[in-house]
């Protein structure tokens, strides 16, 4: 009913351009970046993820330090570097296509946006399988999160990180779903937008991850 | 002006000590510029009443002349003024901090346990008591503060500043009293039930007198002089006394209570929740609850008349 | 003057008309709980916020009264670690940020020129996850399971070892069900005040309480996260034995306090710092001139803001650290005295320079400032390291921060009030009874809490549920108690007030006051779309320098838009506030409620174990999510 009444009474919803009721001025009613609202939503979402993976590794560091010289330790292997190193390489590779989606659509070029979203989804997928299928049981044969505070951070922290990108493969869903309903072209593709943002901020933060709990040890 | 009405309040005002001295005087340092501040700020508070108005006109008086003195008043009153007074006490403070707590390689090392929630008391000698805490007069006492469970706080206001009991590691902190006599405190971090219930005492004896203290502490409890007390040393190591506390001198060796060796020389129960008599330790041991609920020692399965002969074993051991 | 927007000389009836088609919510259900009009919003925020108020002031009574001479026995230990547990967690997370979130959800789109905030529904989702987490959290009385550990809640007392029931978990989930709602009102205050400003609202003629409301905002976006790792840390400890604070298996219990702090500090700063604000707006109304000194108001708002997340070591300074770290945090939480000593002068020098008319509004900003500075100093003496550890966790603390707290929030919140009152409600409050509750509160307070201050270097710690009668406490805790009593009736005073001018109030019109800002543009209380025109704005103070806007509506040739093609608001660019893009607004909406509910189930799962219901509800919310992002109509930027 809302609707109904104002589209009797609304003329230029559907247009690029609007009228703001000074005689001649017409501003975008369509934009993607820091004019749009939702971008800064996404912004600002970002922001509070961030800093909550920042405490968690700094809380990584504080434990590590207050445990001495031994890390990890209780005779716990320092982490083996291949596998994460390739799941580096899915995960990350996988903002190439999602970054050609966006770039695609920002063009009107509708295919591109579905084959990239497409694609990322696969790789982003088999990244959070190899995590759960292959990194976790191996490690699960020698500690478990309840084995030390050592365990607990290790499936905490890369649990959190799986559990955002899980997060972004049903938000990249959700966009699928909409760009194959036609809901995107390029003056109207917000979501698009802050898909891509979160999913570059997602293989940003496994750099972190990476570092800390890989590479750090070796140290 | 600041004498609490009535009973004698273990006070940071009222320091025994010399560390407790100097924190004292910080304490007036802050406490006169605090006064200085809100007199200040009061008197502008009043200064401004002066050209109020008892009306609101609402058509006519908005004054937007700009005050030309208003930013460097900001500045100068609100910034620079208070920047060079915290600068100042903040270097002061800095130089009260070192000046707490000074080493000595001598020091009588003391092992203050915290548990919910009474103290155990460990001396080098092997000494064990339980919530108070002698120590000689003038000479510095270390203490060690562990936590057989969770954060307690150990707080002697007329003798230091606190510190805490945490986890996984060992505060220390240092006690000199000035001279003798009774010294009270209380657990200060919030520790559960009866964390209102943990009262310490620190007793400063003069030299001699602590060193025979002392010596006398660490020996075994003596045998017990009456029939009576000889039923009661028998069923307290037969009971579930023995599970929890401590004797010396006989086979109970339990661990989770106050070592009892010799509690009769203690003023108070439960950590100070009731005065240490025949009468209050027959109830106490018959329902600790009662006295200090949440407490994990149970009411007793002893009779009546097997608790007064416990008592009376109990209350030889000075 | 009427309560609703007249149409004026300059606009059409078709143009009132066209805006009421637009935005009004017709009532029923559906617009009940599908509301994203912020004024409703913000009254819920305001009326649940002050009922928690109620809650926490009564658990403060029950306390009292137990403390009101010594070995007293109304209540037992467990029944008072729980009520002031509860008291704390109330009045911090259920009263002050919800009542000064839902004064910013108010007036933060008026003072701004806007139509609503920046995400309708978010920010109804907002207050429906506080309704349905204070529930949660009040719903552990019920089964007399509520948090028992005070409002910070140290390991290793709050771990499953020491505290097996459902206490604490209560706490940990609650908390962070809470954070949800503070962390998306925050972001949506940060995007409104940066984006939807009326044009011409560069940054320095933003209203202080706008500034205020940001700086809020900005701490909670990066606080909150401490808060909820911590509260999450907690749970995988209790629930599935986690070892992040077990010492045993090397966890820390410090990391607790660590975590804790870095939220719990900036905390205290996300209470106050819109209370600043109000006193900032409220002063020069009832002073009759502009603030002096606004530049450095607002960079001391950002200040403390920023300078407050570098200090939180100082709540743990008789943990053991090493005396140089201490020696940092101690200058820093010195230094962070300055920026609220700066505002503190100018709100000095604006009363000094002004024409103060003392009706109750300002009654009790005055009262905020001798409060406040009070708190203020003994904050300094905490921040001097071996004083701190004479009479830390003692009454000194509670004394300084209920100066500090009840000072920057509540008096600044009843001075709100008696100064907004009348926009929101369209009603006057009764004045005479204003000052009654005034100074009923201001002695109150004062009698409630100063002696506290000589019970701290008496001795007596906090937290404890009785004393011995030979420590010389007991006249100062039975002056306390009786203060306290006073300050409850004073309070009451000012409800009754507000119930009684709601229905007899004389009708307020839209400025009863002459105010400087743009709340006092709109009609009492404002009609659905706020404005009929979005004014240009070309002052600090647009309602005292731009006599156009007096008369309600801005004339196109002044600047005025009316913006009536559609559910819009005008989206304006961050530092110069230049139009740059027309947004189509959100009608309402189920979704913010279903969502929450949703959220609530998950919340008692969880509490319980139950986890195949836990699952359910996840799946119900990514649902709920979808729903809410389902477009409908074309009111939706995709």
């Amino acid at each position: 009913m809302q609707q109904e009444r104002e589209a009797m009474l609304t003329t230029t919803h559907d247009t690029v351009l609007g009228e703001t009721g000074i005689p001649g001025e017409l501003l975008p009613q369509r934009y993607e970046g820091p004019r749009a609202f939702g971008w800064w939503g996404m912004v600002w979402l970002i922001g509070t993820e961030a800093t909550l993976f920042a405490l968690l590794i700094a809380s990584y560091f504080y434990l590590r330090f207050r445990n001495g010289p031994t890390w990890p330790p209780d005779g716990i292997a320092t982490p083996d570097l291949v596998l994460p190193l390739i799941m580096t390489a899915i995960l990350w590779s996988s903002s190439i296509p999602v970054h050609m989606a966006h770039a695609g659509i920002r063009v009107g070029n509708v295919a591109r946006l579905k084959a990239g979203l497409a694609a990322g989804f696969l790789l982003g997928a088999t990244f959070l399988a190899i995590t759960l299928g292959v990194e976790w049981p191996e490690k699960l044969d020698e500690f478990g999160p309840t084995t030390n505070a050592y365990g607990s951070l290790f499936f905490t922290i890369t649990g959190f990180h799986g559990a955002h990108v899980l997060a972004g493969l049903l938000f990249s869903l959700w966009t699928q779903t909409r760009a194959w309903q036609g809901a995107f072209d390029e003056s109207r593709h917000l979501t698009v937008q802050n898909f891509t943002m979160y999913w570059h901020f997602v293989d940003i933060v496994w750099a972190f991850v990476l570092a800390t709990i890989y590479l750090a040890p070796h140290l | 002006m600041l004498a609490a009405c009535g009973g004698d309040p273990p006070s940071v005002l009222d320091p025994q000590s010399r560390d407790a001295r100097r924190v004292e005087g910080l304490w007036w340092v802050l406490f006169w510029i605090s006064v200085v501040v809100v007199a200040v700020v009061t008197a502008f508070l009043l200064a401004a009443m002066r050209r109020r108005r008892a009306e609101l006109h609402v058509d006519d008086d908005i004054d937007t002349r700009p005050v030309p003195w208003g930013d460097r008043f900001v500045v100068i009153a609100g910034a620079a003024v208070p920047g060079a007074i915290l600068a100042g006490t903040f270097a002061f403070s800095l130089g009260v901090l070192n000046d707490l707590g000074a080493a000595d390689e001598r020091a009588l090392q003391v092992e203050v346990v915290g548990h919910t929630w009474w103290w155990e008391v460990r001396y080098p000698n092997g000494a064990v008591t339980a919530n108070e805490i002698r120590i000689p007069v003038g000479e510095t006492v270390e203490l060690a503060l562990p936590t057989a469970d969770v954060i307690h706080s150990f707080w002697v206001p007329e003798l230091q500043v606190k510190k805490d009991h945490i986890p996984g590691t060992v505060n220390r902190l240092s006690v000199v009293a000035d001279h003798a006599g009774r010294f009270r405190g209380q657990c200060a971090e919030f520790c559960g039930l009866q964390h209102a219930h943990m009262e310490i005492v620190v007793e400063a004896l003069p030299a001699r007198e602590f060193e025979d203290w002392l010596e006398h502490e660490a020996e075994p409890a003596a045998d017990p002089e009456t029939g009576q007390a000889q039923q009661g040393r028998e069923l307290f190591e037969r009971a579930s006394c023995a599970g929890c506390h401590t004797i010396k001198g006989d086979s109970a060796a339990g661990d989770l209570g106050p070592d009892l060796t010799h509690l009769a020389g203690r003023e108070t129960l439960g950590a100070g929740v009731i005065p240490l008599t025949a009468g209050n330790l027959a109830d106490f041991i018959t329902d600790p609850q009662d006295d200090k609920p949440g407490v994990s020692m149970p009411p007793t399965e002893l009779t009546p008349r097997q608790v007064e002969a416990v008592v009376a074993y109990l209350m030889e051991l000075e | 003057m009427t309560t609703t927007a007249e149409p004026q000389a300059t606009a059409t009836i078709s143009t009132v008309e066209r805006l009421e088609a637009v935005w009004a919510e017709p009532p029923g259900l559906g617009s009940w709980l599908g509301t994203v009009d912020h004024k409703r919003i913000g009254l819920r925020y305001f009326y649940t916020g002050m009922a928690f108020f109620v809650a926490g002031g009564i658990e403060s009574l029950l306390i009292r009264t137990q403390l009101a001479g010594p070995n007293l026995d109304l209540l037992g230990p467990e029944e008072f670690n729980q009520l002031f547990s509860m008291h704390g967690i109330t009045m911090m997370f259920l009263f002050a940020m919800p009542v000064l979130s839902g004064f910013g959800n108010y007036f933060v789109p008026l003072m701004i020129g806007a139509r609503d905030m920046a995400f309708p529904r978010l920010n109804a989702f907002g207050y429906w996850v506080l309704l349905a987490a204070g529930i949660f959290l009040y719903s552990s009385f019920l089964v007399g399971r509520a948090p028992n550990d005070g409002w910070f809640n140290y390991v290793p007392l709050s771990g499953d070892a020491f505290s097996p029931g459902i206490n604490i978990d209560y706490y940990a989930v609650g908390l962070i069900f809470l954070g949800i709602s503070s962390t998306g009102g925050a972001i949506n205050f940060i995007v409104t005040i940066l984006k939807l400003r009326a044009p011409g609202m560069i940054v320095n003629r933003i209203p202080i309480f706008v500034w205020g409301e940001l700086a809020m905002a900005l701490q909670i976006v990066f606080a909150l996260p401490a808060l909820t790792l911590a509260s999450v840390l907690l749970l995988l400890d209790r629930k599935f034995d986690f070892h992040f604070f077990d010492a045993d298996a090397g966890g820390d219990a410090l990391l607790w306090q660590h975590l804790f702090w870095v939220f719990g500090h900036p905390e205290v700063y996300i209470v106050a710092l819109p209370g600043f604000g109000i006193a900032s707006a409220i002063i020069p109304t009832w002073v009759r001139r502009p603030i002096v000194g606004y530049t450095y108001i607002v960079i001391g708002e950002l200040s403390v803001a920023l300078i407050g997340f570098g200090v939180w070591v100082h709540h743990m300074f008789a943990v053991g650290l090493p005396n140089i770290t201490l020696g940092f945090i101690s200058l820093a939480s010195f230094m962070v005295a300055i920026p609220s000593s700066i505002q503190v002068f100018a709100w000095l020098a604006t009363l000094v320079a002004g024409r103060p008319v003392l009706r109750t509004p300002l009654l009790f900003v005055l009262g905020f400032i001798f409060i406040f500075v009070i708190g203020g100093v003994t904050g300094v003496m905490f921040a001097a390291i071996p004083f701190d550890q004479a009479v830390h966790d003692s009454y000194f603390v509670v004394a300084h921060l209920h100066y500090v707290l009840v000072g920057s929030a509540v008096f600044p919140i009843f001075a709100a009030i008696y100064h907004w009152g009348p926009k929101m409600t369209g009603r006057l409050l009764d004045e005479r009874w204003g000052k009654v509750s005034f100074w009923l509160m201001f002695v109150g307070f004062n009698l409630a809490f100063f002696p506290q201050h000589l019970l701290g270097l008496f001795g007596m710690p906090r937290r404890i549920y009785t004393y011995d009668k030979d420590l010389g406490w007991d006249g100062y805790n039975l002056a306390s108690s009786v203060g306290a009593f006073m300050l409850a009736v004073g309070i009451l005073v000012t409800i009754v007030n507000w119930y009684m001018s709601r229905t007899r109030g004389p009708q307020a019109g839209n400025d009863p006051w002459r105010g400087e800002t743009l709340e006092w543009y709109a009609s009492s209380p404002p009609a659905h779309y706020n404005f009929v025109t979005i004014p240009t704005v070309r002052a600090r103070e647009p309602m005292w320098d731009q006599p156009e806007l007096v008369d309600g509506v801005q004339s196109p040739e002044d600047g005025g838009r009316p913006l009536t093609d559609g559910h819009v608001t005008l989206s304006t660019s961050m530092l110069d506030a230049r139009p740059q893009a027309i947004v189509h607004m959100p009608h309402a909406s189920p979704w913010p409620f279903l969502l929450s509910a949703t959220l609530l189930v998950l919340s008692f799962a969880v509490l319980l174990d139950i986890w195949a219901l836990a699952v359910a509800a996840v799946v119900a919310s990514v649902a709920a999510l979808m729903g809410w992002y389902w477009p409908r109509g074309q009111t939706q930027e995709t």
